[in-house]
């Protein structure tokens, strides 16, 4: 059974409004509104061809290059592919505990992940929108423009992803194709020198972490009917937790709530992850849509990512971002808080927590260890999950006994959220689709909404030349009545108008 | 130390087909340098980001090559001018934003940055270059050999207009 506005009950004699980024070769998106004779939203999909081949790319090849090949799949988060890979890999030759020094190593990269990525997301796509208002001149929306007028925002922005990608590089050995997870544990430890170097920045990283959390927060509150009900959905909410239930990117086990905030499970070992979570294949998406099982299709389906997180943990394990969860916690009054835009609240709360425990880590001297790679019984499976900056991570192998991969699936976090991004573009259409033209008023609102998931489009080729943006109307014979573009520049252009 | 005075900035997927010959230009250029090495600064990524810009610190020149899908001839090299991108995902951003995201975190003026493009006809996983962008490879690699034995704006114009 679809979903209100999934599909049309009577699709003949209705238009296709088509909404078709084409920043990629393979990976890109395109939102299709189907309208009736009275301009009324019949049936709103968001389509992501997601590039599943790689599953089948990593078929035949030795395992120990996994950790190495996945980095591949994103250019933006190429460190949790590694990780969740390297986790899969740990349990294939046996590795069920790492030295500390393996493990802290391995954290230290993940947390540096996590601060680039929520820097980049924050300060280079969204804090234009929300600087700056939807409705704002599509020049002013960038980070540019965010430097123009907010200089110290944007420097801040920059040296705060230079950081993390540092951290990046120690650990993992390179910037980008880094080696430094291996089945088992790490090949390398810090040396003093890079620790104190690292060190010298953190505290800075630190306080301007904390000026993002209150500036976010302070456009929240800004505008806060806005912010509370712009693309806003109730759903279910997963994520992994510590074992004493903490806020956790690294390792835990899987926990789900209702849309209440009720549990639906807690604890569960993610090596079995498929005992809680299956995936629907629907017609019209390349992209599968993951639910509880328990629940079914209907109602099992459920939102990963910063604004779960923050809100499915007991508590974040440093003092600063506990304490900015526990008054976001508190916004909420005491009921989960699904307002899609507070995504970008939660998401500068983990930043924080990603620089607080990058300093802990730090100032652990396990960093310098030489106890580097455990290995053990081997296995022929192997499950990776780890918590992604936009949500939850799957990796799972099996190989055979020449060690070659027989399977590979993964279930990235905009899988995981394809459901959750459906419905957020489906409030949007409804409330800000007037008329029967397309203007760049709903183009941007649509965007909004895409932003705040950051949905991820299977990395890829950035080809010079190619066009971000591009929106077409369409009847129900195929006719195409209407074209807006968005070239790269941001201009906006009509080609299909006279 | 004085860093070096150019900076190249290659970017691409090596796994995807001809996405590759960003990534390859650096490889070949880097090796096939016969000039002293410490005026040149290599630099390669999947795309390109905001904190590229800090790349571009302290250089006289900047140098950005990637593969083009919409490219008439094999190579185009032309002078870019710091502009502004709007776009709606993280993944990615234009060497031109780069250069314009350097003025406004840094407060001066970006070093001058060309843009080398050179022709990719297909872009699958797991595909090999194809031999068709290999030539093109082969044209970018000869323009480069002459910008590199010309480290300065103004050659670089005069090439510019001759490509």
């Amino acid at each position: 059974m679809p979903f209100e506005l999934e599909t049309a009950v009577q699709p003949a004699g209705l238009r296709r409004v088509a909404i078709d980024p084409v920043s990629r070769v393979e990976g890109h998106g395109k939102v299709t509104i189907l309208l009736d004779a009275d301009d009324r939203v019949h049936q709103v999909r968001l389509h992501i061809v997601e590039f599943r081949g790689f599953e089948k790319f990593a078929q035949g090849r030795p395992f120990w290059e996994l950790p190495v090949m996945v980095q591949r799949l994103c250019g933006i988060c190429p460190v949790s592919h590694h990780l969740a890979a390297a986790k899969a890999l740990d349990m294939i030759v046996g590795a069920t505990r790492l030295t500390p020094t393996a493990e802290k190593i391995r954290r230290l990269m993940h947390y540096g992940q996590i601060l680039q990525s929520h820097a980049l997301h924050f300060f280079h796509l969204a804090s234009p929108d929300l600087l700056f208002g939807f409705d704002s001149d599509v020049a002013k929306r960038n980070i540019v423009a965010v430097a123009a007028e907010y200089p110290d925002i944007a420097r801040k922005g920059v040296l705060l992803r230079k950081f993390g990608q540092e951290v990046i590089r120690l650990t993992a050995g390179k910037r980008i194709h880094g080696t430094g997870a291996i089945p088992g544990g790490v090949n390398k430890a810090l040396t003093r020198g890079e620790r104190d170097a690292l060190r010298e920045d953190v505290y800075t990283m630190i306080g301007w972490s904390r000026e993002a959390v209150t500036l976010v927060k302070r456009l929240h509150f800004a505008n806060v009917s806005l912010y509370n009900s712009f693309g806003a959905f109730r759903s279910n909410l997963m994520s992994l937790v510590a074992d004493d239930g903490a806020l956790d990117f690294y390792h835990g086990a899987l926990r789900a709530r209702d849309a209440a905030g009720k549990l639906i499970f807690d604890h569960v070992d993610y090596r079995r992850y498929w005992e809680q979570i299956t995936e629907e294949v629907k017609p019209w998406s390349y992209m599968k849509f993951p639910y509880l099982r328990a629940l079914g299709p209907q109602t099992g389906w459920y939102k990963v990512g910063p604004l779960v997180r923050v809100q499915n943990c007991d508590h974040i394990p440093t003092p600063l971002a506990d304490a900015a969860r526990r008054e976001f916690v508190d916004f909420g009054g005491g009921m989960p808080i699904h307002a899609t835009l507070a995504y970008h609240w939660a998401r500068m709360i983990e930043m924080l927590f990603a620089a607080e425990e990058i300093k802990a880590l730090l100032h652990d001297e396990d960093l310098l260890g030489g106890d580097l790679v455990v290995t053990g019984e081997r296995q022929r499976r192997g499950i990776g999950v780890i918590e992604a900056p936009r949500g939850t991570l799957i990796h799972h192998y099996r190989i055979n006994a020449d060690d070659q991969v027989m399977r590979a699936n993964l279930i990235v976090s905009t899988t995981h959220n394809n459901q959750a991004l459906n419905e957020a573009i489906r409030q949007v259409a409804k409330r800000y689709l007037d008329g029967r033209k397309l203007t760049e008023g709903l183009l941007n609102h649509i965007e909004v909404a895409i932003r705040a998931f950051d949905p991820c489009l299977s990395c890829a080729t950035h080809a010079l030349g190619q066009m971000p943006l591009a929106v077409e109307l369409v009847d129900a014979d195929g006719t195409c009545l209407d074209q807006l573009q968005r070239d790269g520049d941001g201009n906006v252009s009509q080609p299909g108008r006279a | 130390m004085t860093p070096p005075r150019v900076v190249i900035l290659a970017w691409g997927n090596p796994s995807r087909g001809d996405d590759a010959l960003g990534p390859e230009f650096l490889r070949r250029a880097e090796t096939n340098l016969t000039l002293p090495r410490d005026g040149f600064a290599f630099v390669t990524d999947f795309q390109l980001q905001p904190e590229h810009a800090t790349d571009l610190d302290g250089r006289e020149l900047a140098l950005f090559v990637d593969a083009s899908s919409v490219l008439a001839s094999p190579i185009a090299f032309t002078e870019l001018k710091p502009q502004r991108d709007a776009t709606f995902t993280t993944h990615g951003m234009s060497p031109a934003a780069v250069l314009a995201t350097f003025g406004a975190a840094f407060g001066r003026e970006p070093p001058p940055g060309f843009q080398l493009a050179i022709s990719g006809v297909g872009f699958e996983l797991g595909a090999p270059m194809s031999e068709e962008a290999g030539r093109h490879l082969d044209a970018a690699l000869a323009l480069f050999a002459r910008l590199a034995a010309t480290p300065s704006a103004a050659a670089w114009r005069q090439l510019a207009q001759s490509v």
